[in-house]
C-alpha cells in the first residue's frame, strides 16, 4: 500500500502540498523593493478597503428615516457596534466619543478576515501581522489616551498601584499590573486575531489539498473514501471561518471598548 | 514515504522561513493605509450620516409625539369649548322661553283688560243710547197722542178745542190718569 502510495505520486505527478508558514509571504507582484511592495495579500486588503467604502458609501448616500432593504442592514451592522459594543460598555456619551474607532476596527477586521473563506481569495487579509499588530496600536493608544484625558495624573497611578492595597503587596501587584495592563494587552489583541486567521487559513489548506491529493493523486476507492471525508471537513471548516471570522472581528472591538471603559472608570 | 520525506526536507531548504510574527515594512504600511482609510472614511463620512439619520428619525418621532399631544389638547379644548357653548345656548333659551311666557302672560292680561274696558263702554254707549231713542220715543208720543186725543175730542164734542193751552193741560192730565193707572194696576 505504501510503495502504492508513492508510485501514485510520482506516476500521475500529484504531490501532497503540505501548508507551511510561506503562504503568508506570496511573492511581491507590485512595487518591488520599496516600503510600498505589494503581494497578493495586500491587494487583497486594498481591494476589501475599496470594497467597503463603496458599500458604505452607497449605502449611507441617501439615507431615508424608514430605511429600505440596503440601509436596514447596514444600519444592523453600525447599531451592533454602537447600540451592543459602544454604548453597552460606555454609555451614550463616551460610546459617541469613541465610536469611529470601534467601528472601523470592526469592519476592517469583519471585511480581512472573511476573505479567508471568499473563493478567488482564499487567505485572510488580516492573517499576516500587520493588520492585527496596526489595529492593536491603536486600540492600546486609544484607550491610554482616554484614561490620561480623563484622569490625568490618576490614570497611570491607579493603573499601577490600585488604590486599596496594601503598600507592601505593590511590590508583587505593580509588576503584574504594568505587564498585564501594558504589554499583555496589545500583545493578546495582536496574537488572538493572527494565530486564528493564520491556523485557519493552514486548517483550509490542509484539509483541500489533502482531498485534493487523494482524489486525483490516490484515486481507487480509499483514495475517494478518505477525500470526501476531508472535503466534508473542508466545507465545514469553511462555514466555521465565517464564524470565526464575525466572532473575531467582534471580540477585538469588545475587547477594545472594555480597555476603554476601564480606563474611563471612575476611581475605584 | 521516503520519497515525501526528502520532497519536504527540500522544500525547507530552498525556502528560509520567515517568523510570521515579525513584520515587513510593506505589511505595516498596508495596514496602517487601510486603517487610515477606514477611520477617516466612517470618522468624517458614516457616522455622521448615520447620526444624521438616527436624529432626523427620533425627532420625527419625538415630533410626531407631541403633534399627537398638541391635537389631543386642542381637541380636549375645543371639546370644552362646544360644551360651554352649548349649556350657554341652553340657559339662553331657558331664559328665551321664560321671558316669552311672561310676556305672553302680560299681554293676555292686557287683551283681557281691554276687551273688558271695551265691553263695558259699549254696553255704556247702547244704554245710553237706548235711553235717548226711549226718551224721544215718549216725546214724540206724547206730542202726537195729545194731538190724536184732541183731534177725536173735537170730533166727539163737535166743537174745535180752541184753547191749546187748556188742552194741553187737558191731556196732560190725561196721561197722568193713564200712567197711575197703569202703576196701580
Amino acid at each position: 500500500m505504501l510503495n502504492g502510495l508513492t508510485s501514485l505520486v510520482l506516476s500521475s505527478g500529484v504531490e501532497f502540498h503540505a501548508p507551511s508558514i510561506s503562504e503568508f509571504f506570496p511573492d511581491i507582484v507590485l512595487f518591488e523593493g520599496t516600503p510600498f511592495a505589494m503581494n497578493r495579500i495586500m491587494i487583497i486588503r486594498m481591494i476589501m478597503v475599496t470594497l467597503l467604502v463603496v458599500i458604505f458609501w452607497l449605502g449611507t448616500r441617501n439615507m431615508k428615516i424608514v430605511p429600505g432593504r440596503f440601509q436596514a442592514l447596514l444600519e444592523m451592522g453600525l447599531d451592533l457596534v454602537r447600540v451592543n459594543i459602544a454604548e453597552d460598555l460606555l454609555g451614550k456619551k463616551d460610546g459617541r466619543r469613541f465610536l469611529p474607532i470601534l467601528t472601523t476596527i470592526f469592519f476592517l477586521v469583519l471585511f480581512l478576515n472573511i476573505t479567508g473563506i471568499v473563493p478567488g481569495f482564499n487567505i485572510a487579509g488580516s492573517s499576516v501581522i500587520g493588520i492585527p499588530l496596526v489595529l492593536a496600536v491603536a486600540s492600546y493608544v486609544t484607550f491610554i489616551y482616554a484614561g490620561l484625558k480623563k484622569h490625568p495624573g490618576a490614570f497611570l497611578r491607579n493603573a499601577l498601584f490600585p488604590p486599596g492595597v496594601p503598600k507592601a503587596f505593590y511590590i508583587v501587584v505593580t509588576p503584574i499590573e504594568l505587564l498585564s495592563t501594558f504589554v499583555l494587552r496589545p500583545v493578546t489583541l495582536t496574537l488572538r486575531l493572527l494565530m486564528n486567521m493564520i491556523v485557519g487559513h493552514l486548517l483550509l489548506v490542509l484539509l483541500f489539498s489533502a482531498t485534493h491529493f487523494f482524489f486525483l493523486g490516490f484515486g481507487e476507492w480509499f483514495g475517494y473514501v478518505f477525500g470526501t471525508g476531508t472535503l466534508a471537513f473542508g466545507i465545514a471548516f469553511s462555514l466555521f471561518e465565517i464564524l470565526v471570522a464575525v466572532l473575531q472581528a467582534y471580540v477585538f472591538t469588545l475587547l477594545t471598548a472594555v480597555y476603554l471603559q476601564l480606563a474611563l472608570a471612575e476611581e475605584h | 514515504m521516503q520519497h515525501v520525506l526528502v520532497w519536504a526536507s527540500a522544500v525547507a531548504e530552498t525556502e528560509p522561513v520567515k517568523n510570521p510574527l515579525l513584520p515587513e515594512i510593506y505589511d505595516i504600511v498596508w495596514s496602517i493605509v487601510p486603517f487610515s482609510i477606514v477611520l477617516f472614511f466612517f470618522w468624517k463620512v458614516i457616522l455622521p450620516r448615520m447620526q444624521e439619520t438616527l436624529d432626523a428619525r427620533a425627532e420625527k418621532i419625538e415630533g410626531g409625539i407631541a403633534q399627537a399631544e398638541s391635537a389631543q389638547k386642542e381637541a380636549a379644548e375645543a371639546l370644552e369649548k362646544y360644551n360651554q357653548l352649548l349649556a350657554e345656548a341652553r340657559a339662553e333659551a331657558s331664559d328665551i322661553k321664560e321671558k316669552a311666557r311672561a310676556e305672553g302672560a302680560i299681554i293676555l292680561a292686557e287683551l283681557k283688560d281691554q276687551a273688558s274696558t271695551d265691553a263695558a263702554a259699549i254696553t255704556a254707549k247702547a244704554h245710553q243710547t237706548i235711553e235717548a231713542e226711549r226718551l224721544a220715543a215718549i216725546q214724540s208720543l206724547r206730542s202726537e197722542v195729545g194731538q190724536l186725543a184732541l183731534d177725536l175730542a173735537g170730533r166727539v164734542i163737535g166743537d174745535q178745542v180752541k184753547d191749546s193751552k187748556s188742552s194741553a193741560a187737558i191731556v196732560d192730565r190725561f196721561l197722568s190718569d193713564i200712567e197711575k193707572n197703569e202703576k196701580s194696576k
